[in-house]
């Protein structure tokens, strides 16, 4: 019969219609402005730089300036400039930092590979899309105050991923101490195996009672 | 106001054009001389109807075209230059811009490409995972596509809504993985960047067992609409012989009853292991390459489901394979797989430095562009526009 087609079509119309009014599967427009939309945890929009504390962002930021992500950044949009001093790090150690750290997010595409090429967890996606700026020169070039965030932020936007990370970085420091903590006692007791050539079987336990009875070398790496 | 000499419009000189706008085939049929003048009238560059930024020289006959040029090349991006430029990783965002409605089987082209010329093997895991993302794009692209079409045709809004609201769940899935909607950024040469989570699959398998029920009602809508019917069937008919001597490949070439699907010819990933049909056109008109997708769809649920079904435990990411820094042995490789558009392939020529020293893109709705004339000579003007929306270009991809 012709026009059963388009009497067909009519129904599946006319239930759309109605079904728009009851049904949140037929009816999925959200009023954006008013209603922000709920992003999934992996949403990911230009990068930003990890501190470790909100009050001294820059004084604790993670990166120390290797310019592995300049390099690998695809559209090249990632310029840094390496510090001509050291600060020390989160872990104490003397770390060189970035004296400028830019990002033109008007070329950024967002891609994240310089998240995947960070050793150091340093820089991670945003969630951050209004960024209109009234200057696409310098209002969309944003500079190493803008670009860094506490570590706090990250696990608000993206808490699996930071809870992974900080378990991750947390794991190395104790290595990391673990490792110093030997070679310290490794050191403390090498001169006292070496002076007393004769007595090898006295030098194992100098050397474990060493950690204890010698506290300069030890703390410094530990406890700042 | 004066007048233009009708000698200085242009008329003259399309006149004096010997065969078609591309110099490779004569006209189906000449202008009469003396039956009035021809209209050289430009469509595009900037026309919903052009589907980006694409132009279409056509030279009118009355209701008539008699040539029609295809004119592209607003979109170019460097694409390709860019890439010799770029590491191997870095490359691999930048596929995601080609065909921007398909990032997943851009990105899955670009890894099979690399992977054969570093000799990269891929995990089971990440193998079915491949399988999975490609037939949601597939799902996504060729409903976007019917959208697309009806619109052209001129149904305003209706079917281009619900078809949108059906992609837009397929973004969720996307966007909830891989972190991007559309630029999804996701494979690497191994593997896959995220492993998906178990909420993620059963979202997954929801939109999977749902999907059928919306192309139901889609197809209630539209499949056999008399208005439909009468618009598309016998219009843009293509040859099975030309769709074959062009080099048109995917739905299109399908549709011209040509059983040439590169997940059965090659085989490439887990393809064989599922069981899945290839749907083939008669006619080869636009009706049929509505079709022909149409049933395609129904397959990639098939294959969606069996993929679901069979996911492997195991790691997503091939632990000797290398992201950053990788530096093939001088050769050259080309990686292909079967997209939503057709063939799309990544030919990559190493010379053993951290590059690619030749980087070069077979983009489907570029090959099958090319046919666009032969398959407008004789139809009208509103015609002309549902072939182009039949072909399904990206510009995109087609300008790189």
């Amino acid at each position: 019969m012709l026009g059963k087609g388009l009497l067909q079509g009519l129904a599946v119309t006319a239930k759309n219609l109605v079904g728009s009014y009851h049904d949140p599967a037929r009816y999925v427009t959200q009023e954006y402005p008013e209603v922000q939309p709920k992003l999934p945890e992996a949403y990911r929009n230009f990068p930003f730089l990890v501190s470790e504390t909100a009050d001294d962002p820059m004084g604790t930021l993670r990166c120390v300036a290797c310019q592995i992500c300049e390099k690998e950044c695809p559209p090249q949009c990632i310029y840094i400039e390496k510090s001509k001093d050291k600060k020390p790090d989160a872990n104490g150690k003397l770390q060189i930092y970035p004296a400028v750290f830019a990002i033109d997010t008007a070329v950024c595409m967002s891609c994240q590979i310089c998240v995947e090429v960070c050793p150091f967890d340093a820089i991670k996606m945003d969630q951050e899309f209004a960024i209109a700026a009234t200057d696409r020169f310098d209002g969309l070039l944003l500079n190493r105050e803008q670009l860094a965030k506490p570590n706090a932020y990250y696990h608000q936007i993206h808490p699996t991923e930071a809870s992974e990370v900080d378990a991750r970085l947390a794991a190395e420091r104790r290595a990391a101490e673990e490792k110093a903590r030997l070679a310290a006692a490794a050191k403390a007791a090498a001169p006292k195996a070496a002076a007393p050539t004769a007595a090898a079987a006295p030098g194992v336990p100098a050397a474990s009672a060493s950690p204890g009875s010698i506290p300069p070398p030890g703390p410094p790496p530990s406890s700042s | 106001m004066m007048l233009p000499d009708p000698a200085s419009t242009g008329l003259a000189r399309v006149r004096k054009i010997e065969g078609s706008a591309l110099g490779l085939r004569t006209p189906a049929f000449a202008p009469e001389e003396g039956a009035g003048d021809l209209l050289e009238v430009s469509l595009g560059p900037h026309h919903p109807s052009t589907h980006g930024v694409f132009r279409m020289d056509v030279v009118l006959d009355g209701e008539r075209i008699v040539r029609l040029k295809p004119v592209f090349g607003y979109l170019h991006r460097n694409h390709e230059k860019l890439g010799e430029g770029t590491s191997y990783l870095g490359s691999m965002p930048y596929t995601d811009r080609l065909d921007y409605l398909n990032s997943m089987t851009n990105n899955w082209a670009y890894a099979i490409a690399v992977e054969k010329l570093a000799g990269i093997a891929v995990t089971e895991r990440a193998e079915y995972i491949r399988v999975i993302l490609a037939e949601l794009s597939r799902l996504l692209n060729h409903t976007c596509l019917a959208g697309f079409l009806m619109q052209d045709c001129g149904c305003s809004g209706t079917p281009l809504m619900y078809a949108f609201r059906e992609r837009e769940k397929i973004l969720d899935l996307f966007e909830s993985l891989s972190g991007s909607r559309m630029m999804c950024n996701f494979q690497r040469f191994g593997g896959c960047r995220v492993d998906p989570s178990a909420e993620w699959l059963a979202a997954t398998r929801k939109l999977v067992d749902g999907y059928g029920a919306f192309l139901d009602e889609f197809e209630a809508l539209l499949s056999g609409n008399e208005i439909v019917m009468a618009r598309t069937q016998g219009v843009g008919r293509l040859p099975a012989a030309l769709a074959v001597n062009a080099g048109v490949t995917g739905p299109m070439l399908r549709a011209s009853g040509v059983g040439h699907d590169l997940r059965k010819v090659d085989g490439y990933g887990v393809y064989p292991r599922f069981n899945f049909r290839v749907p083939i056109g008669r006619e080869g008109d636009v009706y049929d390459r509505y079709m022909v997708r149409m049933l395609e769809m129904r397959e990639s649920i098939s294959i969606l489901d069996q993929a679901l079904r069979g996911l492997p435990g195991g790691p997503i990411l091939d632990p000797k394979s290398k992201q950053r820094g990788l530096r093939p042995k001088a050769g050259e490789a080309y990686g292909r797989i079967e997209g939503p558009k057709g063939e799309i392939g990544f030919f990559l020529v190493s010379d053993g430095t951290g590059n690619p020293t030749r980087y070069r893109v077979r983009a489907p709705s570029f090959v099958n562009l090319t046919i666009l004339e032969d398959l407008c000579l004789g139809h009208s003007v509103a015609d002309a526009v549902i072939i182009l929306g039949s072909i399904d270009i990206v510009l995109g991809e087609v300008d790189r």
